[in-house]
């Protein structure tokens, strides 16, 4: 795998270079919190950080997204047709997303990629996307990417991996894609830098001292886990208040709404979260999970079991730890994997 | 890509008023783009999501049946913001049609089989759709007997009425008419709730019948120990769930019972499918 060293004093200027065949988005310190947005000119990414507060989800799922547009003049022939909108998909170059986020996106495109449906929005803005990944150093304390098959120099979902070495970065290409834009820059400086990269993730693994416990999940009964006597505890303190869902770069869910002003409207999608009760509100006033116990435990029956089971392909959380440090009342998915994994043991599926 | 929000563009082609209460109504369309008939294909107990512009989508049990062409029917009933609005539009009125969506009655499974259909109120939507697929001249030889029995709370209620009277005097189906209870003299058929009287009229189950049940909640709770008492295995009782829904394709999460997702693992699921799922919807 090919590895280019990049001066630190060098950066700006190749990303300048790329400005003519992509959009950039990166890093950007805004009051007290870095948060991905798109780089303006001249604006470099603020690689000074540990991880922004907000996922960069999104980057590809942004929170409100027009889907459909329509007239609703009787006069128009193509009155209250729904059609589709122009979008910007030009590729556009993402600096320094943290390999855990990038792993989370391929979590979650299972769910919008599939084999009878795919959402082109999400697909759209995804493939347009080169992912340039920043390598963690410095984990911080809620950090557990190690144990959910992540981890701090991830290679999953990026397309090039800039490894920090105080002065210059080691750019590891995983990538056509990776490739493509290291040519587009003119970072062209071949290094030999793969016993130096192992090096630094050999310490930033070490560094990661917190751990999920799920290896029991996969084999749990899903209804014994289900009716588990552990919920009322879980959810006693959880104020439904969907910092969780809203920060982590997995969850998905979304609502779809119809606005329109006069003659004229947009179908749009927005986040949403399990932890309302209106998500799953019937016409009827009848709701399937109609108490903040019944939310919570969906949000993490989804994580750590349902998902486990649909897709073979671990847990769906990927340790950034964001919910753990933003939960207003301290809701910590690790307590509560370890919770649901003793509950596995004792009721291991009788397949 | 195909894009999997976008609606066909539709006209309503007509509308039947089906309940006396006014409640309920049958919207037949006609798609604007002949085509698009062809890409919409469906199998009865697939449901679409109905698409106005301005206001929002309803997922809603297709209630025309894949063997009658050039048109869809659906039987909406007036409760929420986007029912309400459908039931005030007018024949002529452009909309959208997003589908087919879900999965169906498990038509390859039940060929050669009984086949009971336990419907109530205007749960029988689908039901309807898959008893004309059914009775189709080209379909009727791959099933044995079908049983019929449908309720509602009372004449003015039941859908479909003229197909029903229809279907009564058929010997190639039986069907079993009830009201929950009415003061016409001239009513011919069954008074009482469907659970017993399916326990009255039904077939016994065994391991060439199944049934298809689909209506109110404790429609549903009362019909399960007959089923049962008659012989129906849990995986031979079939049933087509409701949950809410936005997007229909399996993505925006909020229909998940357990790791099913209501529009796109089923809405059909037996019923032993369901006791392995946590019942939220």
């Amino acid at each position: 795998m090919k590895v280019i060293k990049i001066e630190k004093s060098d950066l700006a200027a190749g990303l300048d270079k790329l400005r003519g065949g992509y959009r950039l988005f990166g890093p950007v310190k805004d009051k007290t919190s870095h948060g991905f947005q798109e780089l303006a000119a001249g604006q470099a990414p603020d690689l000074a950080f540990q991880n922004t507060r907000l996922s960069p989800k999104n980057l590809v799922f942004p929170q409100s997204e027009t889907l459909l547009a329509y007239s609703l003049d009787g006069n128009d022939p193509e009155g209250h047709i729904a059609r589709e909108v122009d979008k910007d998909y030009s590729p556009r170059a993402v600096i320094g997303i943290r390999p855990c986020d990038a792993k989370a996106l391929t979590l979650v495109k299972m769910n919008f990629d599939t084999d009878a449906f795919k959402d082109p929005y999400w697909l759209n803005l995804y493939n347009a996307s080169t992912f340039v990944g920043l390598a963690c150093d410095a984990p911080g304390g809620t950090c557990f990417c190690t144990t959910t098959g992540s981890g701090p120099f991830h290679e999953e979902g990026l397309d090039v991996l800039l490894v920090d070495q105080h002065d210059h970065f080691l750019a590891k290409v995983l990538t056509d894609k990776g490739e493509k834009l290291m040519t587009a820059a003119g970072f062209n400086q071949s290094a030999d830098g793969d016993a130096a990269v192992e090096k630094a993730k050999t310490a930033a693994e070490a560094a990661i001292t917190t751990a999920i416990v799920t290896d029991s999940l996969a084999a749990a009964d899903p209804m014994a886990l289900y009716n588990a006597d552990i919920w009322e505890d879980i959810a006693f303190a959880c104020i439904n208040c969907g910092t969780c869902t809203f920060s982590c770069p997995t969850c998905w869910c979304f609502d779809i709404q119809d606005e329109a002003q006069g003659n004229k409207g947009v179908r749009m999608r927005n986040w949403d979260s399990c932890m309302f009760p209106l998500f799953t509100m019937h016409t009827t006033g009848h709701n399937p999970r109609d108490t903040k116990v019944k939310r919570t435990r969906q949000r993490f029956m989804h994580k750590l079991k349902y998902f486990v089971d649909k897709y073979n392909a671990g847990i769906m959380c990927v340790g950034c730890g964001r919910c753990v440090r933003q939960c207003p009342v301290n809701i910590d998915i690790r307590k509560v994997s370890a919770l649901m994994n003793n509950v596995g043991d004792a009721a291991k599926c009788a397949v | 890509m195909e894009n999997p929000y976008l609606p066909y563009p539709v006209r309503i082609d007509d509308i039947i008023v089906e309940s006396e209460d006014r409640s309920l109504k049958t919207f037949k369309f006609v798609f604007l783009d002949p085509d698009d008939e062809a890409r919409f294909a469906y199998k009865a107990g697939q449901f679409a999501e109905l698409s106005i512009a301005g206001v929002g989508e309803i997922p809603i049990g297709i209630a025309s049946s894949p063997v009658e062409k050039g048109f869809i029917k659906f039987t909406v009933n007036k409760a929420g913001v986007v029912t309400t609005h459908l039931h005030n539009m007018k024949v002529g009125d452009i909309m959208g049609v997003r589908g087919p969506l879900g999965n169906w009655y498990p038509w390859e499974m039940l060929e050669g089989k009984n086949v009971l259909i336990v419907g109530g109120g205007f749960a029988f939507t689908t039901l309807r759709s898959s008893i004309i697929y059914m009775l189709d001249p080209a379909n009727r030889s791959k099933f044995k007997d079908i049983t019929v029995v449908y309720g509602a709370r009372t004449p003015g209620m039941l859908l479909y009425k003229d197909e029903l009277i229809e279907w009564e005097k058929r010997d190639d189906i039986n069907v079993h008419i009830t009201v929950d209870g009415t003061d016409d003299p001239d009513w011919k058929y069954n008074v009482g709730f469907v659970p017993p009287i399916t326990e009255q009229k039904a077939p016994q189950g065994d391991a060439d019948s199944y049934a298809i049940v689909c209506g109110p909640p404790i429609m549903i709770k009362f019909t399960q120990p007959v089923l049962e008492t008659l012989g129906y295995d849990h995986d031979h009782i079939i049933l087509s769930l409701e949950n809410r829904m936005k997007c229909g394709i399996g993505m925006c999460g909020r229909c998940g019972i357990g790791r099913e997702l209501v529009c796109k693992d089923g809405p059909v699921f037996t019923l032993a499918e369901v006791n392995q799922t946590p019942r939220e919807y």
